[in-house]
């Protein structure tokens, strides 16, 4: 290894010790994973043109208006919506972009699934949409019994038998404010965040998929199941 | 069989996919975020204002035995005689025999047993009323009743129940029938006035620390008797209004948990004392089912047989046929 007298430090560092890195084999395979025209495209495959693309990058936004909402009810305390109209507001705010979340991300859900997204090695991508949408069922469960209003009695006191049936009552105590409260805020949107991400990244790497081709049928041409999945370059 | 052999399988269109040879059109991935950012603010600041959020306050114990002294006295004895919803509900609160929900042999609430102990007479009744100072007569009759046999208690509590159920209201104040109940009357009444003054609730709260954020006990014993869910049923929430996936008022609620309160709808599932085991057990097959569609054969042909994707790409498929 050469070293630069001035700096001090290393101008060239043998490729095969470089291999060896832990951050260089990171940083290799992150580039060949998403290459930066594939990670932010400014190009899509002509047939796009439909409105049902629309509801993911809705969803996305949504969700970051949850977190927005959340984040404000956050910094000022659980009980503070309750006696503020600000907080009320905030509040109002936290719920509808709950529920524009999920009303965006059902019909994301549904317009994949007549679309069989999971084509051409996106089986990934399904599963992981598939699980955002049931970890942010529990983050929005949480919410609601984080209310500390009636809502939050009424929905605890009959969630509990559901729960305890399962035996996952024994740790995971629906009637504890305090426990809710933090699934709600730390835990479910930590998970969610994560698997969202990497359900971003996938339909990043992957790209969107392909339209049926005409005549599709079992009995279509044999071809390698291992073809390239559809790229963006 | 060579490597290259190997790989080759038949096209199946369910699974896999021709590349796409087409056209490619300029698309800003950005900017449409971005739009989509500001148009979800518009959207989310009218439903607000328009329509703001629930917040119909919280029922204390406080309010319950003021308004409905009767219920509450009535719910208080089978804390005390151990003949409530959660004196006999078993694991996790206790472990009250063949009490568990199962499947066949699958009863996971029995497996994972007692971790949040819960002694009904003692943590909701006799507990908090040995923590009132200056009430000689309360005190007193605790420790009879606690001297006691065990048939001699169940004779004093069966006599209070009988008489309890033919209980009034009179401006707030309970009153109950005479009768060979012994202590448990006094018992019993110290307790509706303790939860008159709002010192019930703050007793059941305690967990012996200064700060607390656990309402299993509170709630456990709110939801023991019938004027929670009078209120929940004016509100339709009860679960044959399709219970917890609304919310007080004209809101949405979660309405994304339609399909789980859809199964406490329908039979065996709606009378099974199971119900919730059951319940369940749907859901996560479906769940993993709905993780797994794109391996599940006939499932995961839905989409082409149905044929919406035509409606979807409509315009593809219409250049498609023009050229």
């Amino acid at each position: 290894m050469s070293v630069d007298t001035r700096t001090g430090t290393a101008t060239e560092a043998p490729a095969r010790a470089e291999s060896r890195q832990w951050t260089a084999r990171v940083r290799h395979a992150a580039e060949s994973a998403f290459p930066p025209d594939q990670l932010l495209p400014d190009r899509q495959p002509a047939y796009m043109a439909s409105w049902i693309y629309v509801f993911g990058v809705l969803t996305v936004v949504s969700l970051a208006w949850v977190i927005i909402t959340g984040c404000i009810l956050a910094i000022m305390g659980p009980s503070w919506w309750h006696v503020s109209t600000t907080g009320h507001f905030v509040n109002s705010l936290h719920l509808w972009s709950v529920e524009a979340f999920f009303f965006f991300m059902v019909i994301h859900l549904w317009g994949k699934f007549f679309m069989a997204a999971w084509r051409g090695n996106r089986r990934l991508t399904w599963a992981t949409g598939v699980i955002s949408f049931l970890v942010s069922v529990g983050a929005a469960f949480t919410g609601y019994l984080s209310q500390q209003n009636f809502d939050s009695q009424w929905i605890s006191t009959q969630a509990k038998d559901g729960i305890n049936s399962t035996g996952a009552g024994a740790v995971w105590n629906v009637l504890n404010f305090g426990q809710m409260l933090m699934w709600h805020i730390v835990l479910l949107p930590i998970g969610v965040v994560i698997i969202a991400g990497l359900h971003v990244l996938m339909v990043r790497r992957h790209g969107i998929v392909p339209p049926f081709a005409e005549g599709d049928s079992d009995a279509e041409a044999a071809t390698t199941a291992a073809a390239p999945a559809e790229g963006l370059a | 069989m060579s490597p290259d052999t190997k790989k080759r399988r038949r096209f199946n269109p369910d699974r896999d996919v021709t590349p796409w040879k087409g056209a490619y059109v300029p698309y800003d991935i950005l900017k449409e975020a971005f739009v989509a950012f500001l148009a979800v603010a518009v959207l989310i600041v009218l439903l607000a204002v328009v329509f703001s959020s629930p917040d119909e306050p919280a029922i204390t114990l406080k309010t319950w035995s003021v308004v409905n002294p009767v219920d509450f006295a009535q719910t208080a004895i089978t804390e005390l005689d151990g003949t409530s919803a959660t004196a006999s509900y078993g694991p996790p609160y206790n472990s009250t025999p063949d009490s568990s929900q199962h499947i066949g042999f699958f009863e996971p609430e029995q497996w994972f047993g007692v971790h949040q102990p819960i002694d009904t007479a003692q943590d909701f009744v006799i507990g908090p009323l040995r923590t009132l100072p200056n009430q000689p007569v309360t005190q007193a009759a605790l420790t009879l009743y606690q001297s006691a046999s065990p048939g001699q208690q169940t004779a004093w509590t069966t006599a209070y129940e009988k008489a309890v159920a033919n209980a009034t209201d009179v401006n707030g104040r309970l009153h109950v029938p005479a009768g060979r109940y012994g202590p448990v009357g006094v018992i019993v009444g110290s307790l509706t006035d303790m939860a008159q003054t709002g010192g019930l609730d703050g007793t059941l709260l305690s967990e012996g620390q200064f700060y607390n954020t656990n309402y299993t006990k509170p709630l456990l014993f709110l939801a023991d008797g019938t004027y929670l869910a009078d209120q929940a049923q004016a509100q339709h929430l009860t679960g044959s209004q399709w219970g917890m996936m609304n919310e007080t008022g004209n809101y949405p609620g979660q309405a994304w948990l339609w399909l789980y309160t859809m199964w406490y709808q329908v039979a065996p599932m709606n009378s099974s004392s199971n119900g919730d085991l059951e319940v369940w057990a749907i859901m996560m097959v479906l769940s993993v089912g709905l993780i797994f569609l794109p391996f599940i054969p006939i499932l995961r042909s839905i989409p082409r047989w149905t044929r919406v994707y035509k409606l979807i790409w409509r315009r593809h498929y219409r250049e498609l046929a023009g050229t």
